[in-house]
């Protein structure tokens, strides 16, 4: 009986510490309005790593490889569309898309461990440039018109 | 004294099947090893959930077959948490609950470096029946597995473990060298082991199309592993250890499945070691959770 308990009190407690904890750093630093905080490490690429260029760049399976890659490990927080989602930012906003490749790759290697973007070394070299040849291919998102104008007719 | 109770063909059955049943999961690109650690941690909310086998050779008495259930949570981007159940059926024995462990890694460095340390912390509550053989700490060897089941799940032990790990990542190899220290709770000497580790995919660049069994779904290594003493008598002699290849099969259906045969390396080792183990992993296991309390999904 003593061992139950003991081992429901674990379990309880490995539950509510990891959630509690995973949520709180997960909760409001990934809205949105902050994704600023996570494209200001794309700028910190040393310039060794900016200056590499993508070696599968001209690989003609390497942007649909990308995209089964993409789907795998990114979509979740990216979005499917790579527009963003709840945890992380657009791939698709002028700071991802004109970001040169080799600096895509440092992200992708080091990750944003502090804002929850996990390290992608366990993917080997070729898996990752296949990544950047797919977000690349992205392109911009199309930009809303803050001011979007009255689609009702007036006589 | 408690007792872990002993548990019958339907335990086993519910125990193998806590995998299954998830609607959400991610293709994983897991690593081969079953005793070493590399320095890859779950990504943040994702739940991995894992069964894993071995079946032992036993001198001098019975064969066994152990297993355990994982749930590996990534609870940010730098700290991973697991908690096991592991049990163990001896053949003309028994089959018992033999403990509980909560570990979790952390990784200090927030980037990428040529050695990636990762920091292991554990807590062990398990019975001297425990036969998972998850680590070689200390003086383990075989016949220290020979006492019976009726006799050994009345002793218990509470062990604290600390890891170091140390693994890197260079054109596509993983290396890996765990150092281990497990102190037993109740005034035991600190004892130590290591585990060693390397592995590859046998393809480096993805296919552009989705396959089960294309080449880089395959990871291939080996791993050794073994006791270093105590802090009385520290060294590689009077203690076991084993060398095993292992492979891991990453699924595009979402599923890992991981082979390793290990071999004993001297006579103080089990002839032979058949591992083998499933997961699955989990996406957004964490939103889940939060959104069925109330939380924004």
């Amino acid at each position: 009986m003593r061992a139950c308990v003991a081992t429901l009190s674990a379990t309880a407690m490995f539950l509510g510490v990891s959630l509690a904890f995973g949520e709180q750093e997960k909760g409001p630093r990934y809205k949105y309005q902050n994704d600023a905080l996570v494209y200001a490490e794309i700028a910190k690429a040393p310039a060794k790593a900016r200056a590499k260029s993508n070696p599968l760049e001209k690989d003609p399976d390497a942007i649909p490889a990308g995209r089964n890659l993409f789907e795998q490990h990114c979509s979740e927080c990216h979005s499917d569309t790579g527009e963003g989602g709840k945890k992380g930012p657009s791939l698709r906003g002028p700071q991802v898309q004109n970001a040169a490749p080799g600096a895509i790759f440092w992200i992708l290697t080091n990750g944003v461990v502090r804002r929850g973007m996990p390290v992608w070394s366990k993917l080997p070299e070729p898996q990752r440039w296949q990544l950047v040849s797919y977000i690349k291919s992205l392109g911009l998102a199309p930009t809303r018109p803050e001011n979007p104008p009255s689609t009702t007719a007036k006589p | 004294m408690t007792s872990f109770p002993r548990f019958g063909v339907l335990g086993r059955f519910l125990f193998f099947l806590l995998p299954f049943g998830f609607p959400s999961a991610a293709r994983a690109q897991e690593n081969p090893y079953i005793v070493a650690y590399d320095h890859n941690l779950e990504e943040p909310g994702h739940l991995e959930i894992e069964y894993f086998s071995t079946f032992g050779t036993q001198r001098g008495g019975n064969d066994f077959h152990a297993f355990w259930a994982e749930f590996e949570y990534g609870a940010t981007a730098w700290w991973t948490t697991e908690f096991y159940l592991d049990g163990q059926t001896t053949f003309h024995d028994s089959t018992v609950f033999t403990g509980v462990r909560w570990e979790n890694r952390i990784r200090p460095l927030q980037r990428e470096h040529l050695i990636n340390p990762v920091l292991y912390v554990e807590y062990e509550h398990k019975s001297s029946a425990d036969k998972i053989l998850k680590e070689v700490e200390g003086h383990d060897v075989e016949s220290d597995f020979l006492a019976p089941n009726a006799e050994a799940r009345k002793e218990h032990s509470n062990e604290m473990e600390l890891k170091l790990i140390l693994s890197s990542t260079l054109k596509g190899w993983n290396f890996t060298e765990n150092t281990l220290a497990a102190k037993n709770l109740s005034n035991a000497p600190w004892e130590f082991g290591y585990a060693l580790g390397t592995s590859r995919p046998l393809a480096l660049k993805a296919s552009a199309q989705r396959c089960s069994f294309c080449r880089q779904n395959f990871i291939a290594g080996a791993e050794m592993y073994g006791g270093l003493g105590d802090r009385h008598s520290f060294g590689l002699h009077n203690t076991s250890h084993y060398l095993a290849p292992v492979l891991a099969w990453n699924l595009p259906s979402d599923w890992t499945l991981r082979l390793s045969a290990g071999f004993g390396l001297n006579d103080q080792s089990h002839r032979f070691l058949l591992r083998w183990g499933v997961s699955r992993e989990i996406t957004g296991f964490g939103s889940m959770v939060a959104h069925l309390f109330g939380g924004p999904r």
